[in-house]
Formats: structure tokens, C-alpha cells, sequence
């Protein structure tokens, strides 16, 4: 059995996770971890199959659902597993007036502060005239979450609005 | 002492309601030892309910002082027959669970809340709790109703309307 990543980008629609999942299905892949999400008008999925058919016959599979619903498609076999989850200890949460270079600075921040980012989601929210930023991060703080709330001053100074917060995480 | 089994998801019983606690004897605070000896034994866990561990009865076992992060709180606390009597605001934050392995989602849960509860000498308190400590409660109850974290969890793109999100650095 091969791990592989999938990645499917088009115009949105309806009905494209359906078509695509169940040509997965029918082809003998298994799903495992995936993330979808509607990105300015576009539809991105990023799917772990696992399957015992070679890539170019999962990519013959996906031919007809493509070009009917227009998706590029990109598959790549992978090392993977699952049950690997990471438990996050730190929210970064950040906004401000959108302009170049929010994104670079503050992750760049980030990384030397000894953040591993596990999730970003990232938006331009407000109106066409005042585009706004916001970016929410998921980390792990390997140096420590003091080393992370350093880095807020120094962006603040840029006018870039940051909140750091730990993550406690309750089990129960 | 004894370390007990765990059930785990989706094993049906976890769904089942508890039933009241009318005889306070020893074998009950047998149990109870029991209960947070297998607490004890999970990874980190704040808080275990009985019928975790397969006995369905309204007793659950909570203790959020032992954070790295101190918290504000009650100490260790056995709650029998637990009644939550007033419910105040309301904050995400995230949850896992002994009986959901490698997953761990955000929650809703109310800030503040008052409780009643039988100790395991049959004993009756009220207690005043906020933020961790109310929600594990919360959590743990839960568990005597049926409800696991899973059929709660919501998506972490409602942060975004968080009014803490809207607070500054440095100020509280």
C-alpha cells in the first residue's frame, strides 16, 4: 500500500468533493487526513490516499471528473501516516491593514521565536477600498511561549495587530 | 486500587446516561479510588468520569491544579450527582479526551458557572468556578448525559468573532 497526496484545484461548483470521492472510491483509495476549503472563488482539496494501484492508474481514474468539472490535478506518492496528531500550545492571532510582506514578517518572526506552525488559515476580510489581514496560526512553541510573546512588541511597532495566546489543551 | 479499562469511541455505552448516586459506602469510594488511580495513569488528564471507565453512575473526579500554567481552582474535587445551577458567559478553547484518542477540537463552553455536587461521603457543596476549571466540569458532566466533546466541536474559523481577539497586547 502507497501513501499518496492529492491535490485538486478548479472553479467552485457543487458536487465537487462528491465526484471526486466517490471516483476515489470506486478506484480502491482510501482516504486518510484531508483538507478542503473554498480559497477567492476556487475549490482546493488536499487528500492522503492510500491505495495499492500505481499513480499513473489513480491518475487515469481522475481524467473524466477533471475535465468535466475542470480541476487541476496533482498526485504525488508520499512517506505518510495517521495518528500522528500534534496538539498545538500557542494561538497566534493576526490582523491589520493588508499590504505586501504581512505574512513573510510575522512568520519569519515566528520561526526564529522556535514556532512550528501546524495550522494557518489566513484571509483578506473587510471592503475592496480597506482590504484587512488576518491570519490565525496553530503552533507549537519549541522554544517556549515566552519566546513567542517577544516577538508581539516588535510587530505591534509595524502596526500589525498579533495576539499570542497559550492553547491548554483539557483533557477530560 | 486498580487501573480501569477505558472505553473508547465509538463504543455505544459512552452514550448511555448515568444514573443518580443514592448509596454513599465505601465500595463507592472504592470505586472512586479507582477511578482516579486510571485518571492518574491517562496522559494529563484534568478530569474522568465514571462512566468512562464503564460504570454508569453521576460521579466524575476534577483537579486542575497540578497546571504548568496555574489556573484558578477548587483543588481535587469528587463531585457525585453534580448539578450545574447557573451558567455565565461563554469562551472556546480546546479539548481532548481519554475516550477520543489522537484528536482534539474546540469547544463552547460557559466562562462561569455554579455548582452542586455530593462529595463521595455524601456530603453537599456549591461551588463558584470559572474558565478551566468550569470547563472541565462541563466536560466531565457531559459525559453522565452521553455527550462526548466530539458532538460539541466546533470549527476553529469562529475565533475570528471572538471579542478576545480584539484585545491588545499588554492589556487585560
Amino acid at each position: 500500500m502507497n501513501w499518496y497526496m492529492l491535490s485538486l484545484t478548479g472553479k467552485d461548483q457543487p458536487g465537487i468533493v462528491a465526484r471526486v470521492t466517490t471516483v476515489l472510491f470506486e478506484a480502491g483509495c482510501h482516504l486518510g487526513e484531508t483538507s478542503m476549503m473554498r480559497l477567492g472563488g476556487n475549490f482546493s482539496m488536499m487528500l492522503m490516499l492510500r491505495s495499492e494501484k500505481q499513480q499513473s492508474e489513480i491518475e487515469q481514474a481522475l481524467t473524466l471528473v477533471a475535465t468535466d468539472m475542470g480541476l487541476h490535478v496533482h498526485l504525488d506518492v508520499i512517506e505518510g501516516s495517521l495518528h500522528q496528531h500534534r496538539i498545538p500550545d500557542v494561538r497566534v492571532t493576526v490582523h491589520g491593514a493588508d499590504r505586501a510582506g504581512i505574512v513573510s514578517r510575522v512568520t519569519t518572526s515566528l520561526a526564529e521565536a522556535g514556532l512550528n506552525i501546524l495550522d494557518l488559515e489566513s484571509d483578506v476580510i473587510g471592503t475592496e477600498e480597506e482590504p484587512v489581514y488576518i491570519m490565525i496560526i496553530e503552533g507549537q512553541a519549541c522554544k517556549g511561549l515566552e519566546a513567542i510573546e517577544a516577538t508581539q512588541a516588535a510587530l505591534e511597532s509595524d502596526n500589525i495587530d498579533v495576539h499570542v495566546e497559550p492553547v491548554e489543551t483539557l483533557i477530560g | 486500587m486498580a487501573v480501569l479499562d477505558i472505553l473508547t469511541y465509538p463504543n455505544e455505552s459512552l452514550k448511555q446516561a448515568s444514573e443518580e448516586v443514592e448509596v454513599f459506602d465505601q465500595s463507592l469510594r472504592d470505586f472512586i479510588d479507582d477511578l482516579e488511580e486510571t485518571r492518574l495513569a491517562g496522559p494529563g488528564a484534568v478530569g474522568i468520569a465514571a462512566p468512562q471507565v464503564g460504570k454508569f453512575i453521576r460521579a466524575v473526579i476534577v483537579d486542575v491544579s497540578k497546571m504548568k500554567r496555574p489556573v484558578p481552582n477548587h483543588g481535587h474535587m469528587v463531585l457525585i450527582n453534580p448539578e450545574i445551577t447557573r451558567w455565565d458567559g461563554y469562551e472556546m478553547g480546546r479539548e481532548g479526551c481519554l475516550s477520543v484518542p489522537d484528536y482534539t477540537g474546540n469547544v463552547i463552553r460557559a466562562n462561569n458557572i455554579v455548582l452542586q455536587a455530593m462529595d463521595q461521603h455524601g456530603e453537599s457543596h456549591e461551588y463558584e468556578m470559572e474558565g478551566f476549571e468550569a470547563r472541565a466540569v462541563q466536560h466531565e458532566i457531559d459525559h453522565l448525559d452521553g455527550l462526548l466533546f466530539l458532538d460539541r466541536v466546533v470549527s476553529r474559523r469562529s475565533d475570528i468573532f471572538r471579542r478576545k481577539v480584539y484585545k491588545k497586547s499588554g492589556k487585560k
